[in-house]
Order: structure tokens, then C-alpha cells, then sequence
């Protein structure tokens, strides 16, 4: 029995096989074989199994995420044809008699380094596409890779560095039990989908995870204290079922909350909503019987993808969830690249300090083309339900004034090609900079509504790199300062006469809910999977008991 | 034999998608169709081949096509060219 220090980042305990993801490439030992035209055959079936994967693969992408992202299955379809590669393969069957893995993985390599020594950022990249495609065709003929959608025969915990938002697509959700990576933060892609996904995660073990554990370890990963145990003996084994027994307990209660109101016991009316990253998340916010839609990120179309999205793809994008959540409202965030976002095409320069750098608002208000399209893409889209926009980042008026201009001009282009959209849109302001925070009296003039990025918000206010493990102690998003701008948010929105929510990681902290309530705070978006807590939570409290008391402290 | 010029006006030049379907294309004829820019030439019906030219934006490449459907090739790999990249 092994046991790892990680950070838990998602609530929950899981018991299953660890299965390692990523572009670790899968080892085989030469092999000579006698029968040529057998092994010739063997590749044969590999490729055509391989194919057909891919365009399932290619086909639920096509579904989930729209065509920008599954482009990456087609396109190693396409590399799986390829004549310079399959006759490399075959040759070294042919006339070296290896084994048909052996030659795969040694073609493999082969083309992977040519594509790595080609003087070309993007083609480059490339050779992780080789490497997948021969690992696949590997898997395959090793009979370690089942032909199932997802690569997985049955429930795994899925190790890895840490997760690609392209990867997690490839995933069959309803078999990862949870995500352990050795590398992330509790903000990182892995934790905020683990959240998404109501599946516990454990991050940050550290390489041991790779240099100690492989394919098929027993392990329980504990999201509440974070920890990972491998190998456990069978006192432990119990032990961690009746935890998890009893934590399934409590999400089984919790969902006797569906259909019931986000009230507090003296009748105050809060909407709780969900936060999400890609359209596939929406079954998630029915499921937990979200209200809305408060924060949908719309970086997932740009990071997913090889080229900027085409207007028709995000326009698909969004009218994709708007439909599916029947009116409810959807408020859509802006694209917000930059910092620890970024994407090959994209050619951003390296800064020395990006989140204080070239991001989020600043590159849509310098690239309007790519800001235009954006939004000509969501006024397209709003007359399929609720939408509601917010821009990140913004530090000051000036910003929304341009961007209210250029919301105009869309909108005169989109009339006079007799183009519809909805009479009524929301914006909104995410209050994620110290500056912002104390403009908001001015900003709340400008727009319908306020929703505060914690995560920023406390990065900025308290001088703290959230990325740097080394002061992460100073992380806090209790720090006085932190919540004092929060209250002057709020007070300046209910001043105003507009509503003001929270969108952060701070939103579903209940340690904090009486106090934003206090605030004047309206809204929280939470993941999915937190929606239902969050009621129970607002129905527990009665905030005229503990109004003053809060208030004092403040 | 054939042969045209073309500009690759596509941010990311000829990449991996773009190049995927001239194969495609390519294969459906059955003129030799091959690729080049500079010193460097590929053969047009495998995909390796092309991106390992790693055509950029802005960058030239000549088509020259021979065989017995060289005629249509050439005029419809051109109009190809400029619907893809």
C-alpha cells in the first residue's frame, strides 16, 4: 500500500484501475515473424478497426462539440491512409519479418521524427499526431486498446500530467469513475472538468505518479483530502466504501431538491446556475436541474481547434445550448485567451507577465475582426432562447462604451441583411479586476448586469500569482480585501438597479453564502454537479438572523 | 504534362486538413500529380509527403500534373486550391 499527497479538487471517492492517458507512447518488443502475408493481414484489420473508431470518434465530437474540434479525428483518419506511412509499415514487415506492432511503432517513430525536425511550429506539433495514430494501431494488435468508443473496458480512474480539453473528448464519461494528474491546480482544465462531471479528482501528486504507478494499479483517490492510495489492503479497501457509500448517500438526498425553489427560509428568491465549457455539459445543468446558464466559457471552440472558429461553427455552438436549455437563460463569455490560455494559431508572443498581459478583452478590442465574428455569431444565435453576454477582463468604462459601439454596427449589419436577432439581450460585466470593482458604480450605468470572477479577482486584489505553487498559501479568497470589493460590487449594482452574481470557484463555497447574501449578491453559478448543494444550502439559511452580525464583521 | 501556381493564403499555410483533402482530391485522378516548393517536391496523393513541405501562408507552391486526365485535374485541383486554402 502506496500512499500520494495530491490536492483534492473534486468532491468524491472512487475505487477503480488507474489507465494513463496522454501521448506516453506504448512500448513493444521486436518480434521476427514466419508468416508474412498473416502479419500483413493483422495490420490490415488493425487500420480498418483503427478507421472505424476514429469515426465514431470523429462522429460524437461532431455531436458534442461542433466541427472546429473533432476536425483532429479526421484528420488522423486521414494520416492512418497515408501511402508513405502504411508502406513503411508494410515494408518492414515484409522485409524485415518484424511483427506487425514492432513495425508500427518503428514507422511510427520514424515519421514522428521527421515532423519534429521540419522548421514549422504547427507541423511540429504533428508528430503527437503520429504518435496517437501509431499508438492507437498499437493498442490494437496488442489487443491492449479495445475497439470500444473510448479505449476502456470497463470503469477507470484516468491518470495523466494533465488533461487536454481535446483529449477529454475522446473520453467515454460514464466509464472514468475519476481524474488523478500529476501536474494542475485546482483551476486547471482536469479539476474544472472533474467538477463539471461530479466525479471526484485528485491533482498535483507530483511525477511519482508516473514513475510509481501503472496501467491497471488498484488505487482509491480521495477528492475530499487528496489523497491517492495504491494498492490499498482491504481494511482500507472498506473503509473508503463506506465513505464513498455515505458521500453517495448525501448526493441521493440531495437530489430530492430537483424541482424545489432556491429560497431562503424568509422567502428571499436566489438562481443558482451553472458554470460549463462546452456544449456536451448542458445534459449535466438538466440533470442537476440548473436554472440557467451563468457562465459558459466560449474558449473551448478556440482551443480545441486548429484555426480561428468560422462564425457558422460558433453560431452552431450557441444556438446548440440556447435550444437545449428552453428559454433559460445562457449568459455566453466572451472569448477570454491569454495568461494560461492559449492556442498554436493564435501566435501569441511569450510575456513575462501574462496575466497581467495581452488577454481576454484586451485582444478582442486590438483583433476586432475575431471579436466581430464572435459576436455576429451570438446575435445569430440569440433568437434561440435566453442569451446573455459578459466580456472578462474589462478594467475600465471605456471599454464597454467600444464594445457597446461595436455591438451597434453588428447590429445595423445584421438589419440590413434582414437578419434576425432577439430584441432583448443582457449584458454583462465580469468583475474580475480590482479596477473594475471600484469603477462599478460607473460600469453598473453601462450594463444589466455584474457577475465577479473570484479566481481573478482574488489573484489581482491580493498581488498573488494563482499559478505559482509557492505562495499559494496567500491564495485566499476569504482575505477581507477580497470580499470588501465584492460588497462594493454588489452595493453598487443593487444601487444601480442591476442584479449581480458570482461566477467563481468562491460561488460554491458555503463557508461564504451567507455573507454574499448579505451583500446583496442574486446569483451564483456553480459546476453542475455543485448546483444541488448550493440549494440545500440557500434553503437552510434565514438571512435576516444573521444580516447584522455579518455586516459588523464586514 | 500541366502545371499552375498557387499562393497559400490560409493563416496556417497548408496544413494538415487542407492537405488531407488534396490527397483526396489528387487520388481521384489518374494523372501523377506532384507538389513543389523550392527545391523540395512531394507527391500530391500522399499526405505525409505534402505537409512535410510545410507550405505557409504567403508561400508558392507549383502543381505539375501529368497523365491522361491532366487537363480537368489541373483546372479543378486549382479551383480546389482556392476554395481550401
Amino acid at each position: 500500500m502506496k500512499r500520494f499527497n495530491g490536492i483534492g479538487a473534486s468532491k468524491g471517492v472512487a475505487i477503480g484501475r488507474l489507465q494513463f492517458l496522454g501521448k506516453k507512447q506504448m512500448r513493444v518488443q521486436m518480434r521476427l515473424v514466419e508468416d508474412v502475408s498473416a502479419e500483413l493481414e493483422r495490420l490490415r484489420l488493425a487500420r480498418q478497426q483503427a478507421n472505424e473508431t476514429l469515426m465514431k470518434l470523429h462522429a460524437k465530437a461532431l455531436k458534442e462539440v461542433g466541427e472546429a474540434d473533432s476536425m483532429i479525428f479526421e484528420i488522423h483518419q486521414m494520416m492512418l491512409q497515408d501511402l508513405d506511412y502504411v508502406e513503411t509499415i508494410q515494408g518492414y514487415i515484409t522485409n524485415n519479418k518484424y511483427c506487425a506492432e514492432y513495425a508500427v511503432q518503428l514507422a511510427g517513430e520514424q515519421f514522428a521524427q521527421m515532423f519534429s525536425s521540419l522548421d514549422d511550429e504547427y507541423m511540429k506539433e504533428r508528430s503527437a499526431d503520429i504518435i496517437d495514430i501509431s499508438n492507437r494501431l498499437v493498442g490494437l494488435l496488442t489487443g491492449r486498446l479495445q475497439d470500444d468508443l473510448s479505449g476502456y473496458e470497463r470503469e477507470i480512474v484516468i491518470a495523466a500530467e494533465d488533461l487536454l480539453p481535446s483529449e477529454t473528448i475522446q473520453m467515454d464519461k460514464s466509464k472514468v469513475l475519476a481524474f488523478v494528474t500529476s501536474a494542475g491546480s485546482k483551476i486547471s482544465h482536469s479539476a474544472i472538468l472533474a467538477r463539471t462531471m461530479g466525479i471526484p479528482a485528485v491533482v498535483g501528486v507530483g511525477s511519482q505518479l508516473q514513475e510509481l504507478l501503472s496501467d491497471g494499479d488498484k488505487v482509491i483517490v480521495d477528492g475530499f483530502s487528496g489523497l491517492l492510495i495504491a494498492d490499498p489492503d482491504e481494511k482500507t479497501v472498506e473503509e473508503y466504501s463506506a465513505k464513498r457509500q455515505e458521500y453517495l448517500a448525501h448526493l441521493e438526498k440531495l437530489k430530492k431538491l430537483k424541482g424545489t425553489e432556491s429560497k431562503t427560509k424568509d422567502g428571499i428568491k436566489i438562481e443558482i446556475n451553472a458554470n460549463i465549457g462546452n456544449p456536451a455539459d448542458v445534459d449535466l445543468v438538466l440533470e442537476n436541474d440548473g436554472q440557467g446558464i451563468g457562465l459558459f466559457r466560449s474558449e473551448f471552440l478556440y482551443l480545441e481547434s486548429d484555426d480561428f472558429p468560422t462564425e457558422q461553427a460558433q453560431f452552431e455552438a450557441y444556438r446548440t445550448v440556447l435550444q437545449r436549455m428552453k428559454g433559460k437563460r445562457v449568459i455566453i463569455r466572451t472569448l477570454d485567451l491569454g495568461a494560461d490560455k492559449t492556442a498554436p494559431y493564435f501566435n501569441m508572443p511569450r510575456e513575462d507577465n501574462p496575466a497581467m498581459g495581452y488577454r481576454a478583452i484586451r485582444i478582442c478590442l486590438d483583433r476586432k475582426d475575431i471579436f466581430k465574428t464572435q459576436l455576429r455569431a451570438l446575435y445569430r444565435a440569440s433568437v434561440y432562447g435566453k442569451l446573455a453576454i459578459m466580456f472578462p477582463m474589462i478594467t475600465q468604462v471605456e471599454e464597454i462604451r467600444e464594445i457597446k459601439n461595436m455591438i451597434e454596427e453588428i447590429k445595423l449589419a445584421l438589419d440590413a441583411n434582414g437578419t434576425p436577432y432577439a430584441d432583448r439581450i443582457e449584458l454583462g460585466v465580469m468583475v474580475e479586476t480590482p479596477a473594475a470593482a471600484l469603477a462599478s458604480d460607473l460600469l453598473a450605468k453601462e450594463v444589466d448586469f455584474f457577475s465577479i470572477g473570484t479566481n481573478d479577482l482574488t489573484q489581482y486584489t491580493l498581488a498573488v500569482d494563482r499559478m505559482n505553487g509557492k505562495i499559494g498559501h496567500l491564495y485566499d479568497p476569504h482575505n477581507i480585501s477580497v470580499l470588501r470589493l465584492i460588497k462594493l460590487t454588489a452595493r453598487n449594482a443593487q444601487e444601480n438597479g442591476i442584479w449581480c452574481g458570482i461566477c467563481g470557484e468562491s460561488a460554491a463555497d458555503v463557508s461564504l453564502t451567507e455573507i454574499f447574501l448579505t451583500m446583496g449578491v442574486t446569483e451564483f453559478s456553480v459546476a453542475p454537479a455543485a448546483i444541488l448543494e448550493m440549494r440545500e444550502k440557500i434553503q437552510s439559511i434565514s438571512l435576516s438572523e444573521i444580516r447584522e452580525e455579518i455586516l459588523t464583521r464586514l | 504534362m500541366k502545371s499552375f501556381e498557387y499562393t497559400a493564403k490560409d493563416k496556417l499555410g497548408l496544413h494538415a486538413r487542407p492537405a488531407g483533402l488534396l490527397v483526396k482530391k489528387a487520388a481521384t485522378y489518374e494523372s501523377k500529380i506532384s507538389l513543389t516548393k523550392a527545391e523540395k517536391t512531394a507527391d500530391a496523393k500522399r499526405l505525409f509527403g505534402i505537409m512535410s513541405l510545410a507550405i505557409k501562408q504567403g508561400e508558392t507552391m507549383i502543381f505539375t500534373i501529368v497523365g491522361p486526365d491532366e487537363e480537368s485535374a489541373c483546372e479543378q485541383l486549382l479551383k480546389f486550391c482556392e476554395v481550401n486554402f
